[in-house]
Formats: structure tokens, C-alpha cells, sequence
């Protein structure tokens, strides 16, 4: 009984956390058309980050929050920077593209080494969220729980900032039909610099929130990378319901398949992208944004 | 990046550059009428970058202790000393012996860490005939398949676990246990060696749960603890902090025993309240009042402000091992079967963990301590210690059984000994 | 003899000769890596450079070549039932593979084979009991193909070598035969070729299966090379080198992925020794490239040549005309 449950409440967690990961990644994919490698990266950069200013090496203590959303805007600013004076120059050269991400994400493994050292680093769990729920033989970790709620918020606050904004409906003008798009006169520059950075910072915000449960070390960038991209292949890139249904099913593969088939975790965690690719090539909820 | 292109490589040439600067003070004396020997060349395959690096790293430390101690000198030679970083992978330990061997021609290697390393470079030291004094637990390297040019002055996998599963079922009556450990060789064989002492006193292991290296969250796994009155964790490195932490927060309260890295003392600093009342058995303990240790100990805490355990203290060990096997030798490593005979009849009192000797399939034969994590008797400003609670002294590799039974079943693994119905 | 043919005839002649130039074992070592990595990056071009397709499993198919040798030889067959096994295996597996991948093309091809690269590799991590997971597993003896030995560096080199120009002939042949020419228009006018009546996907499919091909050649040096395979050596950022060489080197060309090889194989071994931070600098080269040489560097440095060739040549005539001028 135990077991079910408490392996249901890591998928969820694990799958909240996959999303605010991969539904940036599957905005600047949908939109931009451009093969983010370095998304596994923003996502370590800002764990990093965040244990620094939770460390108060900085010379201030600041709370796990702020730590959190601090480092989030440190590294949305960092992704923004990387389109603006990089990806800008590269438009619709995919194998470009592909280089210098890739470069990008090598160095910056190599400086999260030399700032971090490769010691594994652990985050605290937040203030007054480091205990659990008895309710009976069931036990809910709270920080777990909390984790959920922040997926749920943020997927709430996405979907008004797409559907109930000007920004949203450029961007679903952007995702649905590019070209038309720059026609009615939407500037596309800007709004790609936007999104990346958003894209960036939801990254570098899921690696803090995700710090006290996976810690922070050198290697986390590809652990996660590949995960982002299953879920928006299976989900559909450039859609955020499908991120969330993406995120959520791989959340579920990901943690019952190491407890129930653990040789094949990595097959069973793959297969279903691999299903609804020959099943449903566009991915479940391809073309649609929301 | 833990799985890289072939780990990430750092490496760096020590020149011993603090010696370089305490000879040019002292060039007034008289130049020698003998022209100086060649410089000893010790390479050092470590880990620091991935998981496995905190160890890595202390290992590191312990070896530029003792060199500094001794002011890099070993039986009247300069230590050159060249560090290679393996990134905990087989892959990498292979390719960094290539190049400590092949291009920096070493005399001898220390290290390396990891069980599945040492398998992985066996083979290849061999063929160079490479004197190599290792910390990594391979068993079957003194065991079964011996390799003539390896010294353990370390323990192998299972010569902790084995005290560890005879205290468990005699001392702490520990019927029913479950074991979980990193699936790689150590694990194995750590895991394998506690569950057939512990069965062969009336233990019995009722699952063995094995997460990989990199292993974010053990909860899929911790899920699976149920039904039993103990666990026996085997994780190694820095991993240790992060199960117990998982462990305390997942609400499980089954007493834990762990095997000789599962409660490292480098470790006492990081570890929360959720250790309290850990049980591990290890080749050396930070607890150890002796001379040997105590210098050990303050030399760490001097040059790195580091507060040591097993990594660092065994590779401090074996420099001791080989400076004074190369004293025997009269400063002569070129001849390299002589050498390892010398170094194998070394017998030292003096070393941080006690006093040692080698079995004649080169591997040690020390003491065990028992300890209890708590807060008693902390020292060293830390809040939490592993006190001494019992100790097995001359513990070989075969632990109590005759040498010929011991080597008669196979090599502990993932399936031996195998679950059996209890 | 035209200049290009001399040009290959010395450079042949310059492997040859190299490890008697090089003459230490280390380095020897180096070349016969460069050398299998480069028929690695031989296999990935001709995806990316001749149909346009940027695979990042690549990685996945070497390693099943390299795995299946070890297994093979662990159950106690020789070399050549092993080899012949891997050739076939990695086969089957790259049609498999290709069926899936090839459902897509552009961007998402990139994701769906990086993603398949990651099952295998995670296959290889976890399905402990045939590939012994993080441990490895470790292959004893080389082959001796007609009696010679392959165990010292020297001899392993010779034989790296003659594959590897077996496998640029390879390469030459299938970039000019008629399935090469349609491959390169499936690259440029996938749709113009679909109505002049060419099957776009088989052409796709043959490419790949070829491409497979190379990679377990070079997956098979590498197990022999190594004498051991751990699942590290088919983890993504092995796949992932695999693509620099080629873009960095030049896709599309055959001396490209050489050139990127011996990058990036340089860089990690040599180079590794003397810059503790030979990563952040191999990722910085990588940018710079797509910054100034977005070609790559084959095609960008005879870009070069050639451009100051022409600026030579425009001052050629007139320095002539001056030096002739002064004559007395």
C-alpha cells in the first residue's frame, strides 16, 4: 500500500518538476524551431546558482525562495544574452545551431566544475517543509507535496499569460504559422529574446526547486536534457497542455519503472515516445499551444 | 558531466614545487660526491570529478600529506608526483593508466578508487608490470584471480561488511535485513560479504536493492523497504548523505548499518540528525587515539583544513607502505619483480589505522572498527562522531572461514550468495 | 598525375610513415584513435552531410557493435564469428532504428535519434545481466587477422589504417554512385525528388543502413582498441562528438570529419594534459567555428586559400609587369 502510494506522489512530483523544465523547452522549440541542447544546462546553472546565494557566499543570506526565483532571472537573463548575441546570427541553420549549443553546453559544464568543484552539493529543503503528513500508514513528504502545488501554479499562470496576453497570443501567432506572423507585423526579434529568456529562466527556477531533492551535480544537465525532450516529443512540441500530460506520464515511467523493471527503466522511460511517434507523429497534442 | 566523452579529464603536474623552493634554501650544504638518483615517479589515479569525487579528492589529500611530511622524499629520492583524474569510470581509469604509464612513465601507481576501475586497468598493469597500490576494493584481484604486481594495503570490498554482518546478527540480534548499495562491483561485493556472514550467524537478507551510481532520487527504491527489521546500506562517496537524508524524509525508521564508506568520517560534517544511531563497520576511524593517527589527523587538518577518513588515511597508508618497501628495496624500483617483494614484506606499526601486514596473496590484514554515529565524544568542532564501539583485530580478507572454503564459492555478486527463503 | 591524386598519394604515404616519424607508443595510440573515431565521423556525415540529416544516437549503434564483441567472445566464439556478429547485429539494429527516426526529418530528427541513442545507452547502463552495467566489460585478446598481431600499438595502427582507407574508398564510391547523387537531392528538394518518382524514404533508409555500417566498424576498432566497453562509451556526449567532428571538420566532405576528429581526439588526450579546462576550451572551439568558419574547418580553410590565391593572382600580373619594367 505504502509502496503504490508513495511511488504516486514521486511521479507527480517528478512530473511537476519535468514540467516547469520542459514546457519552456517546448516553447522555444515550438516557436523559435531551434533545438535548445543547452536546456539541461540552464536547469544545472540555476541550481548552482541558487545554492550559491542560499549559501550567502555572496556576502547575504537569502531564503530558498528568493534564492530560487534570483537565480531564475540570472539565468533567464543568461539565455536571453545566448539568443541575442549567438542563436540571433544563426536563424534557419539547424546544424549551426546544433554546434553551438552543444558548444555552449560544454563550457558551461566545464565552469559550473571549475566554480562548483565536482563535489555533489545538497539543498536543504526549505524552511518548514522538511517534515511529512502522517495521515494512517500513508506518509506525504511536504516538500514533495509543495512541488506539485508549484507546477500547478505555474502551469496556471503560463496558460493566462498565453491565452489572456498580448505576449500569448504573439507567441501563438508565432508557434501556429511564423511567417505570417512577421506579415502582420509582429516583431519576431524581440519576442524570440523573450522567449528564450522565459524559456531559459523556467529552466534555471525548476533546477532550484529540484536542488533539495536531486542535489546539484556535475552531469545533472544530461541527465535532464534527454527527459525535457521526451516530453515534448510526447507531448507535442510547442504545446503546454502537452508538456503537462508529457511531463506528468514520464514523471509516472520514470519512477515506477526503476522500482518495478529496474534493467529496463531507461527502455520503458523511452518506449512511449518512440509508440506515439509512429502512432502520432506531431506528438499527442501537437499544433495546438494550449 | 558524469557520463562524458571519456569523464572529464583534469590532471596536473605536481612538481613538488614547495620541495624545489625548501632544496634551493638548503643547496648551501655541500652538493653530494654521488650524483642524485633519479626522481621516484608516483602516479596517482584518482577521482574528482562525479559522484565519487569527494573521496577522490581526500585521496589526493591524504598522499600530499604524507609527501609533505616526509618533504617529498621517499628512501633518499624525490617523489615526482603525477595526478590523473579518472572521472570515476572504468573508460577513464583505463585511458589515465595509458597515459601514467605510456607517457609519464611512473614507477608505480596509488589508487584507483573505485572497485570497477581496478578490474577495468588489472589486465593492463599487469602486462607493464606496474607495482600498484590500490584503495579500490576488488576482491577477486587478491582472491581468485590474483594480479602479482597489485598491493592491498587498503581492505577488499567484503573485509568490513563480514565483521559488519557478524556484529549485526550478534550483537544488534538483527534478523531480517534488507541491503541496498551502488550496482557496480563495491556494492556487490560489500553487500555479498554482509549477507554471508550475517546468514551464516542467523541473519537473513530478505532483498537487495541496487541503484545505479548516479541515482537523483532513491525514492523508487526506498519505497521497496518494508517488511523487514534492518538495513544495511553500501553506498560510497558522497551518496551516503543523500540516502540518509531520503531515508529520514521518507519516514523509515528500521535501524541502518552500513558498510566501511556508508559512514565515512569525512562525511560527519554534512550528515544531519537523520544518521544519528548509524552503525558501520571501516578499516579506520577518525576515533583512533594513537600517535600515528593523531599526526595523520593534523597534518590534514594543517595542510587542507580537511577533516579526513578512510580515503585520505588509506592513501596516507599506503604511502607508508610503499616508502618504506622502497627503503627495503635500498631505493632500487627498476627492477620490478624485487620491488614487489619488498613491498610486500612490509609490516608497519604505525599507520592512522593501526597496525598492518599482507597475506601472501598481497592483500592486508588489519583491525575493523564497529561505530556508532552520535554526539559523543565529538571532536575537531564537529557536532556528530563515530564512536568506537567494537573492534575485530588481525581481520583478514577471508574474514573466519579457512582460506581454501573461502575461495572455494565464487565471487560475491549481484546474485551470490543468492536470496534465500526466510 | 593531377595535383589532388598526388595530394592523396602523399598523404597515404604520410600515415604510413607516421609511427616511425612518431616512434612512442602514447602517441602512436593517438593516431590509431583519431584514425577510428574518423571513420565514426565518416558514418554520421554521410547522414549529415549528403541527406541532411543530423543524427545524435550515432553513439548507440557503436556501442552495440562494441557489445556485441564482448558478449560474443565472452561465450567462448573467436574474433571472426564475433566480428561478423557485431557487422550484422548493429545492422539489424540500425534498420530498426532508421525505421523509427526516419518517420521525421529537420529538428525532430535530431531529438527522436538523440532520444533512441539514450535507450540504448540506458540499456547498456541498467540491463546489468548482458551488459554488466557501469562495470563494463572487458575484451582480452585482439585478433590476428593472416597471422599478424594486432596487440602492439604499431601493429593495431597498420590495421586501424588499412580499414580506415577502405572505409574513405567507401565513402568516395557511395558519394558518387547514383544512390549517393539521389541522397543529395533527397537533402536539397526532398519533394521535387518524391515527383520525379525516387523512393525519398529508401534512399533515406540505404543511407542510414550504411551509415550504421560505419559506425559499428568503428564501435568494433574501439572495443579491440580499448579492450573493453563500459556504457559510457555510448552515452550521449559520445554521440554528441561524434556530430562536432563533422560540422566542425566540414560536413559534406570527406577530409572534414578526419579534420574534426583529430580535433577533437587532440584536445582530449594531448591537450588535456597541459589545460586542466580542455573542455570549456573544446566547447569554446566549437562556437568559434559557427561564429567564423560556419562551413567548417575544411571547406572554410580552402575558402581562405583560395580567396588569397585570387588576391595573389590579381597582384601577380603587375609585379610581373614591374620586375619586367626594371630589367636593364
Amino acid at each position: 500500500m505504502n509502496f503504490w502510494l508513495l511511488l504516486t506522489i514521486n511521479s507527480i512530483t517528478f512530473g511537476g518538476l519535468l514540467f516547469l523544465l520542459s514546457s519552456g523547452f517546448s516553447l522555444i522549440f515550438g516557436l523559435m524551431r531551434i533545438p535548445n541542447l543547452t536546456h539541461g544546462s540552464m536547469f544545472m546553472v540555476g541550481a548552482y546558482l541558487g545554492s550559491t546565494f542560499l549559501s550567502g557566499a555572496l556576502g547575504f543570506t537569502s531564503d530558498f525562495w528568493v534564492a530560487a526565483i534570483l537565480s531564475a532571472i540570472e539565468v533567464a537573463v543568461l539565455g536571453a544574452l545566448m539568443e541575442r548575441l549567438l542563436l540571433r546570427r544563426l536563424t534557419g541553420q539547424p546544424l549551426a545551431q546544433v554546434l553551438v549549443t552543444l558548444g555552449v553546453s560544454l563550457m558551461v559544464a566545464d565552469l559550473c566544475l571549475m566554480g562548483w568543484g565536482g563535489d555533489p552539493i545538497s539543498v536543504e529543503t526549505p524552511a518548514g517543509l522538511g517534515g511529512f503528513v502522517r495521515a494512517g500508514p500513508a506518509v506525504f513528504p511536504l516538500y514533495r507535496m509543495a512541488i506539485i502545488v508549484i507546477a500547478v501554479v505555474f502551469a496556471i499562470a503560463l496558460w493566462l499569460l498565453l491565452e489572456r496576453t498580448r505576449l500569448g497570443a504573439m507567441i501563438r501567432a508565432g508557434v501556429d504559422d511564423p511567417q505570417m506572423a512577421r506579415v502582420v507585423g509582429i516583431r519576431v526579434s524581440q519576442l524570440f529574446t523573450i522567449v528564450f529568456g522565459l524559456g531559459a529562466g523556467l529552466a534555471g527556477f525548476a533546477g532550484m526547486i529540484g536542488a533539495p531533492i536531486l542535489s546539484i551535480y556535475p552531469g545533472l544537465d544530461q541527465d535532464m536534457l534527454p527527459l525535457a525532450l521526451v516530453v515534448v516529443i510526447l507531448g507535442g512540441t510547442g504545446s503546454l497542455l502537452g508538456s503537462f500530460v508529457g511531463s506528468i506520464l514520464i514523471g509516472f515511467i520514470y519512477n515506477f519503472g526503476q522500482a518495478l523493471l529496474p534493467e529496463l527503466a531507461y527502455f520503458v522511460l523511452f518506449l512511449p515516445m518512440v509508440i506515439v511517434l509512429v502512432v502520432r507523429p506531431q506528438g499527442l497534442f501537437g499544433g495546438q499551444v494550449l | 558531466m558524469s557520463r562524458k566523452m571519456s569523464g572529464t579529464m583534469t590532471r596536473r603536474r605536481l612538481l613538488a614545487a614547495t620541495t624545489a623552493g625548501a632544496a634551493a634554501a638548503l643547496t648551501r650544504v655541500p652538493a653530494p660526491a654521488v650524483a642524485a638518483p633519479a626522481p621516484f615517479r608516483v602516479g596517482l589515479l584518482t577521482v574528482k570529478t562525479g559522484p565519487l569525487a569527494a573521496g577522490g579528492i581526500l585521496m589526493q589529500q591524504g598522499v600530499l600529506t604524507y609527501l609533505k611530511e616526509k618533504n617529498y622524499r621517499m628512501a633518499g629520492r624525490q617523489v615526482d608526483l603525477v595526478i590523473a583524474d579518472t572521472g570515476g569510470s572504468p573508460a577513464g581509469a583505463k585511458t589515465k593508466a595509458q597515459e601514467l604509464i605510456e607517457r609519464d612513465g611512473v614507477d608505480v601507481i596509488l589508487g584507483p578508487l573505485a572497485a570497477f576501475e581496478l578490474y577495468a586497468i588489472s589486465a593492463y598493469v599487469i602486462a607493464h608490470k606496474m607495482p600498484t597500490l590500490s584503495l579500490a576494493a576488488a576482491d577477486n584481484l587478491t582472491q581468485r584471480t590474483p594480479n602479482p604486481y597489485l598491493l592491498r594495503a587498503s581492505a577488499t570490498s567484503s573485509q568490513a561488511s563480514q565483521p559488519l554482518g557478524h556484529y549485526a546478527a550478534t550483537r544488534l540480534k538483527l534478523k531480517r535485513v534488507i541491503t541496498i548499495s551502488e550496482d557496480f562491483a563495491f556494492g556487490y561485493e560489500q553487500m555479498g560479504g554482509f549477507q554471508a556472514a550475517f546468514q551464516r550467524d542467523g541473519g537473513c537478507v530478505v532483498k537487495k536493492l541496487w541503484p545505479p551510481l548516479v541515482t537523483p532520487d532513491y525514492t523508487p527504491y526506498l519505497a521497496q523497504i518494508a517488511d523487514c527489521d534492518g538495513v544495511c546500506q553500501g553506498f560510497a562517496g558522497s551518496n551516503p548523505l543523500r540516502f540518509m537524508k531520503q531515508y529520514g524524509s521518507a519516514g523509515l525508521k528500521y535501524p541502518v548499518v552500513a558498510g566501511e564508506a556508508g559512514a565515512d568520517d569525512f562525511l560527519l560534517k554534512s550528515f544531519g540528525e537523520e544518521a544519528i544511531g548509524l552503525v558501520s563497520a571501516a578499516p579506520y576511524t577518525l576515533d583512533l587515539e594513537s600517535d600515528a593517527n593523531l599526526r595523520f589527523v593534523h597534518g590534514m587538518l594543517k595542510n587542507f583544513d580537511a577533516i579526513p577518513g578512510q580515503y585520505a588515511a588509506l592513501l596516507y597508508g599506503n604511502c607508508q607502505v610503499l616508502d618504506a618497501g622502497l627503503t627495503a628495496a635500498g631505493g632500487d624500483s627498476s627492477d620490478r619483480e624485487k620491488f614487489m617483494a619488498a613491498l610486500k614484506a612490509v609490516r608497519l606499526t604505525d599507520t592512522p589505522r593501526g597496525p598492518i601486514r599482507f597475506d601472501h596473496l598481497n592483500n592486508v590484514i588489519g583491525t575493523i572498527y564497529i561505530r556508532r554515529l552520535g554526539k559523543e565524544g565529538a571532536k575537531y568542532g564537529l557536532k556528530l562522531w563515530n564512536k568506537t564501539v567494537h573492534t575485530y583485530e588481525n581481520v583478514s580478507q577471508f574474514w573466519t572461514w579457512p582460506e581454501k572454503e573461502f575461495l572455494a564459492h565464487p565471487v560475491y555478486s549481484r546474485d551470490y550468495p543468492p536470496l534465500t527463503k526466510c | 598525375m593531377t595535383p589532388r591524386r598526388a595530394a592523396i598519394v602523399a598523404g597515404i604515404i604520410v600515415l604510413i610513415a607516421l609511427p616511425f616519424a612518431i616512434g612512442e607508443d602514447y602517441y602512436i595510440n593517438i593516431a590509431s584513435q583519431i584514425l577510428l573515431y574518423a571513420i565514426f565521423a565518416l558514418g554520421i556525415d554521410v547522414l549529415i552531410g549528403y541527406a541532411g540529416l543530423v543524427s545524435l544516437g550515432h553513439a548507440g549503434l557503436f556501442g552495440i557493435a562494441a557489445y556485441i564483441i564482448a558478449n560474443v567472445l565472452a561465450a567462448g566464439y573467436g574474433h571472426t564469428v564475433a566480428i561478423v556478429a557485431a557487422l550484422i547485429g548493429t545492422l539489424i539494429a540500425t534498420a530498426g532504428f532508421a525505421a523509427v527516426a526516419l518517420r521525421s526529418a529537420g529538428i525532430t530528427f535530431i531529438m527522436i535519434t538523440l532520444a533512441l541513442g539514450e535507450i540504448i545507452w540506458g540499456l547498456a547502463y541498467r540491463w546489468i545481466s548482458v551488459t554488466n552495467g557501469d562495470n563494463g566489460i572487458s575484451v582480452t585478446t585482439r585478433p590476428m587477422p593472416f597471422g599478424l598481431s594486432l596487440a602492439s600499438p604499431r601493429g593495431f595502427y597498420d590495421a586501424t589504417l588499412i580499414i580506415f582507407l577502405l572505409a574513405m574508398v567507401a565513402v568516395a564510391i557511395f558519394v558518387h554512385s547514383p544512390l549517393g547523387v539521389a541522397l543529395a537531392g533527397t537533402r536539397d528538394q526532398p519533394r521535387r525528388m518524391n515527383a520525379l518518382g525516387y523512393h525519398v524514404w529508401m534512399i533515406r533508409f540505404l543511407a542510414f543502413l550504411f551509415s550504421g555500417f560505419l559506425s559499428a566498424v568503428s564501435g568494433i576498432l574501439f572495443v579491440y582498441y580499448n579492450e573493453f566497453i563500459s556504457p559510457q562509451a555510448l552515452a550521449l556526449p559520445a554521440s554528441a562528438a561524434g556530430v562536432l567532428m563533422v560540422i566542425a571538420g566540414g560536413a559534406g566532405t570527406l577530409l572534414g570529419p578526419v579534420v574534426g576528429s583529430a580535433l577533437v581526439v587532440i584536445v582530449q588526450n594531448v591537450v588535456s594534459a597541459y589545460i586542466t579546462r580542455w573542455n570549456l576550451m573544446l566547447g569554446a572551439i566549437f562556437v568559434a567555428i559557427v561564429i567564423f568558419m560556419p562551413e567548417g574547418l575544411v571547406p572554410g580553410v580552402r575558402r581562405l586559400v583560395q580567396a588569397t590565391r585570387r588576391a595573389a593572382a590579381r597582384r601577380w600580373p603587375r609585379a610581373m609587369a614591374s620586375r619586367l619594367r626594371s630589367k636593364p
